[in-house]
């Protein structure tokens, strides 16, 4: 058996994300296991029915603690303490990131970050994660338990499995002096779909050449309904907000058709868009990575390319 | 007073390496360096760099030390933050640190910390880009038992704190952390400055101090790993591209919209 503790996060409705479901999935590929979710703030209706065997509430995250996660990282350790876990998963995003490491290293145990794949036999902890920005891959076991692990969004597809766990409340023990305060949000809002739920998503780099051209970019977007992402090089010039960053240390994207369009196919970059179902690639340089990652192609210049595709695109769903 | 910063800074193969430079030896699981390739300092870690510098700029008195644990060091490389303007270079220099694990490495830095220090803030950077893990930086604030903030992409002293913004995945946060706290820059904060002739010239005067494990207290058996390493290699890639080709540029665009719905993809 298998002990096994995943801490969930919500979508933006407060619902259980899809990142959670993957840890899910994850979880049940390990050998005869026994899956608890832990929460924060009340159970919502989709925690509720998870295919999982129990549920555990902690107490809620306070906005001025989101970035710094004091509280939470105390109750996750005082749960991981009491329950003692085989292993405990986190999504590798902003909160699984902190509150991971934090209580990886407040309780002294093995931790293993952004992998893609976890398995264990014989009471050993195996993984699998992308190193060297992606240019290679490492296979770690865990000397210790429990073992800590962030797992990458998109790794394993969601459960969508239906149960009824049983549901407890984990009464915050351990007090917090509150070391540093939030005192603001600036929000970047971006309109329309979201770049993480996109179907379609069309991404620009350096070849782009300034920010206008990414205004080309949104016009596709919204004729297929899609949204629009970057390169880290097309961030760093400034030419579009960072928070349209796909890769290792931007957002990490599955939709159906990943457009990358003048972006070279840097391992950082494709780490963010290798599990979307198709690629395609607008590149002028025939060489270039893209063309290796990528299902289609164009070798050509976006200038003279994108123009026509997208008026293509209109005919066809005129 | 002096505001004593230390800034976390690793040596790493250089990631614009091309890929077809990068190669592994599978015997030993390691990396063959690549020739003529030279190793670098981490990318957000010279973004590290530059937030201290922007710091003294800002008007304050500050020290700016650099800490790196591990062995093999280019000194050209390991120079860079001297040369932007940094003041000491302190290197735990060890062979064993090659085969260490991130708990270990924490350990290592929290004890040369402690040794060097106080400082009033550790400035690390997001992750380092051999291993990109992302937690070193966090894990020597509990070590240290220190506040916490990460990806912060500016930084202002003010009085006895420190006013932050950090990234979010949709904008950023403002806060307020003590000092001392541990602080992971993130490349938001901008491009680090170009050493100046200058800079340069000061940084080939300074020598590096160095610190043993036997200086800190440590020795090996404190740093076996928690996680071993099995098994390293490059996956294959097995993906065919398909090149859409039409008369002109424009032409395959049109062909490359009429191929994509002929699969359902758009
Ligand atoms: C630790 C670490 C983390 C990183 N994280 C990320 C990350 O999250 N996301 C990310 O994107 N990067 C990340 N990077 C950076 C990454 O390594 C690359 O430097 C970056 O992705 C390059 O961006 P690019 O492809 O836009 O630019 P380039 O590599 O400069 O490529 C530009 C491309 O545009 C093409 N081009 C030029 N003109 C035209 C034209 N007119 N028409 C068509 N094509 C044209 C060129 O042929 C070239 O292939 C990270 C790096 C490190 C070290
Ligand atoms: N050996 C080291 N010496 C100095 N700083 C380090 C070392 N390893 C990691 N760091 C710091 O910790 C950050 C995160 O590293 P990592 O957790 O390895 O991705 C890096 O950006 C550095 O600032």
């Amino acid at each position: 058996m298998t002990s096994v503790l995943l801490i969930a996060e919500r979508d933006v409705l407060g619902e259980i994300s899809q990142s959670t479901l993957q840890l899910i999935s994850a979880a049940n590929e390990l050998d005869d296991p026994q899956l608890t979710v832990a929460i924060a703030g009340s159970a919502p209706e989709s925690a509720t029915s998870l295919a999982i065997g129990k549920l555990v509430t902690l107490p809620a995250i306070s906005d001025d603690e989101v970035g710094i996660y004091d509280q939470i990282t105390a109750d996750v350790a005082a749960l991981v303490t009491s329950t003692n876990p085989d292993i405990v998963i986190l999504s590798k995003s902003d909160f699984g990131t902190v509150v991971g490491s934090r209580v990886a290293f407040r309780l002294d145990l093995a931790l293993a970050s952004d992998c893609i794949a976890i398995s264990n036999s014989g009471g050993m902890v195996n993984v699998t994660r992308p190193v060297y920005g992606g240019s290679a891959l490492a296979e770690f076991e865990f000397a210790s338990s429990p073992a800590v692990v962030t797992l990458r969004p998109g790794a394993y597809e969601p459960n969508v499995d239906a149960g009824s766990p049983s549901i407890e409340a984990f009464e915050s023990v351990v007090a917090v002096n509150k070391a540093a305060s939030v005192t603001g949000t600036v929000a970047q809002a971006s309109e329309g779909v979201r770049l993480e739920d996109a179907s379609f998503v069309i991404s620009g780099g350096r070849g782009l050449g300034g920010a206008e051209p990414f205004s080309v970019l949104a016009d596709l977007a919204n004729a297929l309904g899609g949204a629009v992402g970057a390169s880290r090089a097309a961030c760093d010039a400034g030419w579009i907000d960072h928070s349209h960053q796909v890769g290792l240390t931007g957002k990490s994207v599955s939709p159906d058709v990943y457009m990358a369009v003048g972006i070279s196919g840097a391992s950082q970059h494709m780490a963010g868009c290798s599990s979307s179902r198709v690629i395609v690639a607008i590149n002028k340089d025939g060489d270039s990575n893209i063309f290796k990652e990528a299902r289609f192609g164009v070798v050509g210049d976006w200038e003279k390319v994108l123009p026509s595709f997208l008026a293509t695109v209109r005919e066809l769903r005129a | 007073m002096t505001v004593r910063i230390v800034v976390l800074a690793k040596q790493v193969p250089d990631p614009e390496t091309p890929p077809s430079q990068f190669k592994i030896d599978e015997s030993t699981n390691k990396v063959i360096p690549p020739n003529g390739v030279p190793p670098v300092v981490n990318g957000f870690d010279l973004n590290a760099v530059e937030a201290a510098m922007r710091i003294r700029d800002s008007g304050a008195d500050v020290e700016i030390t650099v800490l790196s644990a591990g062995s093999h060091f280019v000194m050209d490389a390991m120079k860079k933050p001297l040369a932007m303007g940094a003041d000491r270079l302190v290197l735990v220099d060890d062979t064993g640190l090659d085969e260490i694990d991130s708990a270990a490495t924490v350990k290592v830095l929290a004890a040369a910390i402690k040794k060097d220090g106080p400082y009033d803030l550790v400035l690390g950077g997001r992750q380092a880009s051999d291993w990109d893990q992302a937690h070193v930086t966090l894990g020597l604030a509990e070590i240290l038992e220190l506040p916490l903030v990460s990806l912060v992409q500016k930084l202002e002293l003010k009085n006895d704190s420190v006013l932050l913004q950090r990234v979010i995945p949709d904008g950023y946060q403002e806060i307020t952390a003590p000092i001392p706290s541990v602080i992971t820059i993130t490349n938001e904060i901008g491009e680090p400055r170009y050493p100046n002739l200058r800079g340069i010239m000061q940084a080939s005067r300074k020598k590096p101090e160095f610190f043993s494990l036997a200086d800190l207290g440590l020795s090996l058996s404190d740093l076996t790993p928690k996680l071993v390493l099995k098994k390293l290699y490059v996956p294959e890639s097995n993906k065919q591209v398909e090149l859409i080709v039409g008369e002109d540029e424009a032409d395959s665009g049109k062909k490359l919209a009429l191929r994509l719905r002929e699969e359902k993809l758009i």
